[in-house]
């Protein structure tokens, strides 16, 4: 059990409907489930990344696992101590050692505070007034490599690359093991991306953070992160080391994810693969194995039987007739 | 290249905005052509003028909005010298737009027939003529029971299904030309394989011309035949999109092309980025817009604005590199 | 067109007086501002300036018209008119100030609660938002003088039980709007409590609106208790008020125009400054209709 953070079965719903319109249009369950049964882990030092489509669930699973959603059952163990069904102190306490990087980056920060305000807020938060903001301030903005004088400005004065170090900063101010981050580069140009990215993967080295990224952006993932785990209608499909899910994908729906994303060459034959139809709405699941609308290879077993989770090497995936990989013969 | 004339004719186009800090020269010497029945993807990051560039086209420019100089010949008409009038007959049918945003593109209090139905409104045809107009062009684009979907709002169809809903109304009109403002951004990978081959199918149906507006160079190198690339208000290189990616003579666009993670096959923890910001367009630098972030640059960069080279076949880059290597 | 492809430069600083700057831009603001200036600092001085007390019957004319010692004359009584008027701002101005405080924090209490406590709460305070606004205004007043008889604070206790539904919504709406943004979840899971979140957070980023309705309330409120006075059920004499001296004058504007006019105008002067203000403040501080680029 030496893994930093370990999720098993974790399960997160909301209500989509109330109780009395559910019974008068006969709905079997008001609630959605957004989160339907995961399981993860992550070690230290380690980057892993989630990656899914809207619908996903991939947010609501990291916001469930900071404690911002109420979840309706599994269990996250965070350092060997479980956080689910913990009192709010205890959680306060973990929220010293894990942080979380918002999607919209001006738009987590308190548009009435300043950088510094910003940036040196978990020292009041956690009553450690003791330290000298004007210095910690400096120091963290150090640390994502802006000056000094940027703990004057305003968020409405940020570029979205600023915003988002400011982010970072602010995250970084605790010395935190872990950190949750969503969408990093979403609206970032491609010129600026790589700061972020280069920036967290320079300060894992140098502090042994682990990072959880959730993103849609599968070029970014390749680069950095150590294993991927890939989501659909809030389940994960497929995970396991990054290069091995690149290279050989075994689910049909990792295959057409790293189809949508063409290299920018023209001379490469395009095989993109075009998925029939839209992500299905979580109040109408499909049956059997859930992607099975939409999937190019889906055979009769798949609309009524859920596939189990088959686990090979490091990684796992949930499919009855997975891709042809290295080590299996072709045909599946 | 075709003999006969271009479509769509930019021809050193300059645009400023007036800003209590001083004119903010938005667009300089943009040249730019799209040939009839061409796709022509226009590629650049935040703050390149893309965006501005279409509204000049579409004269939907704000107020303190001012061309000082070019041409926009459509059709060899100047689009500068008409009429309000005369622009308005030409926005919808003849040069038709899908814009980025599929949630707010379309008018939330009316069904999405009544929409189509209205777009017609210059047309002929008599109201069951034009239903059926409606329906044909969502059935063309892949919308399921297009008859009965006419009388459903915007709010009840999913984002990728809105923005086809909005190439249809786009199309429908059979325009000469379509201008596509980023559609697939907001949209999910998936989605945006399926809208990339969707324009593509309805491209070659209707032969129309296509300003493709993105900053996903992927999809450029999938859809486009020709390509533009912008930086900070200008064009800095432009041609077949074969040449431009394999061979590309601007530093700008070997940089861009270099940061795609896509494009970058070895995993790497020290991603390539182009370092420091666009500069101020209330004062650019002098010389070269591109100077202060170019790693070739050399002293006559400072000195002297470069003018647009040829580099080969229909490629050319504004750059003093490159002058002297096309025919 | 996307908002962020043009290059804008950064806004300067929010400043007190980068905002007073762009207040005094639009004439409108400028007259606001003055306007309100003067007539806050007559009524704050009031017994200072007033020539004569206000409530001295004296020996000479009665309903004189304006001359050089009564500026705006004498009423029926003999005293002046002038002196009155002045008076009578300030006790406008502390029935105003005075209700409008009360509503505010009052209507912010509740509207907070509803907008971040239960579905439940919410429209339960909702409810009682509905009724009381359904009740006009004047005959909650005249209930509550027959409950309470007339007197300065009976007027304060209506303006204020009939002001809270307005504030109350208005920040109802302002936390629910702000309730789930990003940035109240980032604090949320970097361990803040409600209590800071609502004092650092939110509180700062509702009260605009509420300030700015405040402002364009005061005149609205001045004329209820001009009104209710009017009628005889808000101040007593010999208290001066507005809505008093224009009641004596219409008994007596056979004799003499004056008093109507002398209590009639500060009225609508006052009232025309504070709109004028409100209105400014808000176009400064709604970003949307920012004119720099």
């Amino acid at each position: 059990m030496s893994g930093l953070l370990e999720v098993t079965g974790l399960r997160v719903r909301f209500r989509a409907l109330g109780t009395v319109k559910a019974l008068l249009r006969g709905v079997e369950s008001p609630f959605v489930e957004a989160v339907a049964g995961v399981d993860l882990a992550l070690a230290e030092g380690e980057t892993l990344a989630l990656v899914g489509e809207s619908g996903s669930g991939k947010t609501t699973l990291a916001r469930a696992l900071i404690g911002l959603l109420p979840v309706e059952a599994g269990s996250v163990r965070f350092r060997s101590r479980e956080l689910i069904g913990q009192s709010s102190s205890a959680w306060k306490a973990v929220r010293r050692e894990m942080a979380m990087m918002f999607q919209d980056p001006v738009g987590s920060l308190s548009p009435r505070l300043t950088v510094r305000a910003l940036v040196t807020e978990p020292y009041r938060i956690h009553g450690l007034r003791g330290r000298e903001t004007e210095r910690e301030c400096a120091r963290l903005l150090g640390l994502v490599g802006l000056p000094p004088d940027f703990g004057e400005r305003y968020p409405h004065q940020l570029s979205g690359g600023q915003a988002r170090r400011v982010g970072v900063a602010r995250a970084l101010a605790l010395d935190p093991r872990l950190i949750l981050a969503d969408e990093p580069t979403a609206g970032l140009d491609v010129s600026v991306q790589g700061e972020i990215l280069n920036l967290l993967a320079r300060l894992q080295d140098q502090l042994g953070l682990s990072i959880l990224i959730i993103t849609h952006n599968l070029n970014v993932v390749r680069h950095v992160a150590d294993r991927t785990a890939i989501m659909y209608l809030g389940r994960i499909v497929e995970q396991g080391e990054t290069e091995r899910v690149f290279a050989h994908p075994r689910h049909p729906y990792t295959e057409a994810l790293l189809s949508a994303n063409p290299q920018a060459d023209p001379a490469a034959r395009h095989r993109r693969i075009e998925l029939k139809g839209e992500v299905p709405s979580l109040l109408r699941r499909p049956s059997g194995c859930e992607f099975h609308p939409r999937c190019p290879h889906a055979r009769p077993l798949c609309a009524t039987a859920a596939p189990a989770a088959t686990t090979e090497g490091r990684g796992r995936f949930t499919c009855h007739f997975p891709l042809a990989g290295p080590s299996l013969p072709s045909g599946g | 290249m075709t003999a006969a004339p271009d479509l769509l004719s930019i021809r050193d186009l300059s645009l400023s905005f007036r800003t209590p800090r001083g004119r903010l020269q938005a667009l300089r010497r943009v040249n730019l052509e799209v040939p009839r029945g061409r796709i022509v993807g226009v590629v650049g990051e935040s703050g390149c003028g893309k965006s501005t560039l279409i509204a000049s086209i579409l004269r939907l420019l704000p107020p303190n909005a001012e061309v000082t100089g070019g041409a926009i010949r459509f059709e060899g008409r100047d689009l500068l010298e008409l009429s309000p009038r005369a622009m308005r007959e030409l926005r919808g049918r003849r040069i038709a737009m899908v814009f980025q945003d599929p949630m707010t593109a379309l008018n939330p209090v009316l069904s999405i027939g009544r929409q189509m139905i209205d777009v017609q409104y210059r047309e002929g045809r008599s109201r069951r003529e034009k239903r059926e107009r409606a329906v044909e062009m969502l059935a063309r684009v892949g919308i399921p029971d297009p008859a009965q979907r006419l009388e459903a709002y915007p709010h009840q169809f999913s984002g990728g299904m809105r923005q086809r809903i909005a190439i249809a109304m786009a199309l429908m009109m059979e325009p000469d030309l379509l201008i596509a403002d980023e559609p697939t951004t907001a949209l999910d990978a998936t989605l945006e394989v399926q809208i990339i081959g969707l324009l593509q199918a309805l491209q070659r149906d209707f032969g129309c011309s296509i300003l493709f507006v993105t900053h996903h160079l992927g999809v450029v190198a999938e859809l486009c035949e020709e390509v533009v690339v912008m930086y900070a208000g200008e064009v800095v290189e432009r041609g077949p999109v074969e040449a431009v990616f394999r061979n590309p003579a601007h530093p700008y666009t070997a940089r861009l092309l270099a940061c795609d993670p896509g494009r970058i096959v070895e995993r790497s923890r020290n991603l390539p980025t182009i370092p420091g910001e666009i500069p101020d367009l209330v004062s650019p630098p002098p010389g070269c817009v591109f100077r202060p972030r170019c790693p070739e640059a050399f002293a006559r960069c400072e000195l002297e604005a470069p003018a647009e080279h040829a580099v080969g076949s229909g490629q050319s880059a504004r750059c003093h590199l490159a002058e002297g290597e096309g025919r | 067109m996307a908002a962020d492809e043009i290059p804008v430069a950064p806004r300067r600083a929010d400043g007190f007086l980068a905002g007073l700057r762009r207040l005094t831009r639009d004439g409108m603001g400028l007259f606001g501002l003055v306007a309100v200036l003067l007539v806050v600092l007559s009524a704050v001085f009031a017994h200072q300036l007033a020539p004569f007390d206000p409530t001295r019957i004296m020996v000479g004319p009665r309903l004189a018209p304006p001359s050089a010692e009564h500026w705006l004359g004498t009423d029926q009584l003999g005293r002046d008119v002038f002196s009155r008027v002045l008076v009578g701002g300030q006790v406008a101005l502390q029935v105003a100030l005075a209700s409008i405080a009360a509503a505010v924090s009052i209507g912010l209490g509740l509207g907070l609660l509803a907008g971040l406590g239960p579905r439940w709460l919410d429209n339960a305070i909702l409810l009682l938002f509905d009724t009381v606004r359904s009740f006009p205004v004047v005959i909650f007043g005249l209930a509550v003088v027959t409950v309470l008889g007339p007197s300065l604070t009976t007027v304060i206790f209506v303006v204020v039980v009939t002001s809270i539904p307005t504030y109350g919504r208005v920040a109802r709406t302002q936390t629910l709007a702000i309730k789930n943004n990003e940035f109240i979840l980032a604090e949320r899971a970097m361990g803040a409590g409600t209590g800071r979140i609502l004092r650092v957070h939110v509180l700062p980023n509702i009260i605009g609106p509420l300030l700015i309705l405040a402002s364009m309330d005061v005149p609205v409120v001045i004329t209820i208790e001009a009104g209710l006075s009017f009628l005889g059920m808000g101040v007593q004499p010999p208290t001066p008020s507005w809505g008093s001296i224009l009641n004596d004058g219409f008994s007596y504007i056979r004799n003499t125009p004056w008093p109507v006019i002398a209590g009639g105008i500060p009225l609508i002067l006052t009232t025309l400054a504070f709109t004028f203000l409100g209105e400014a403040l808000r176009d400064t501080f709604d970003p949307k209709l920012r004119r720099d680029l």
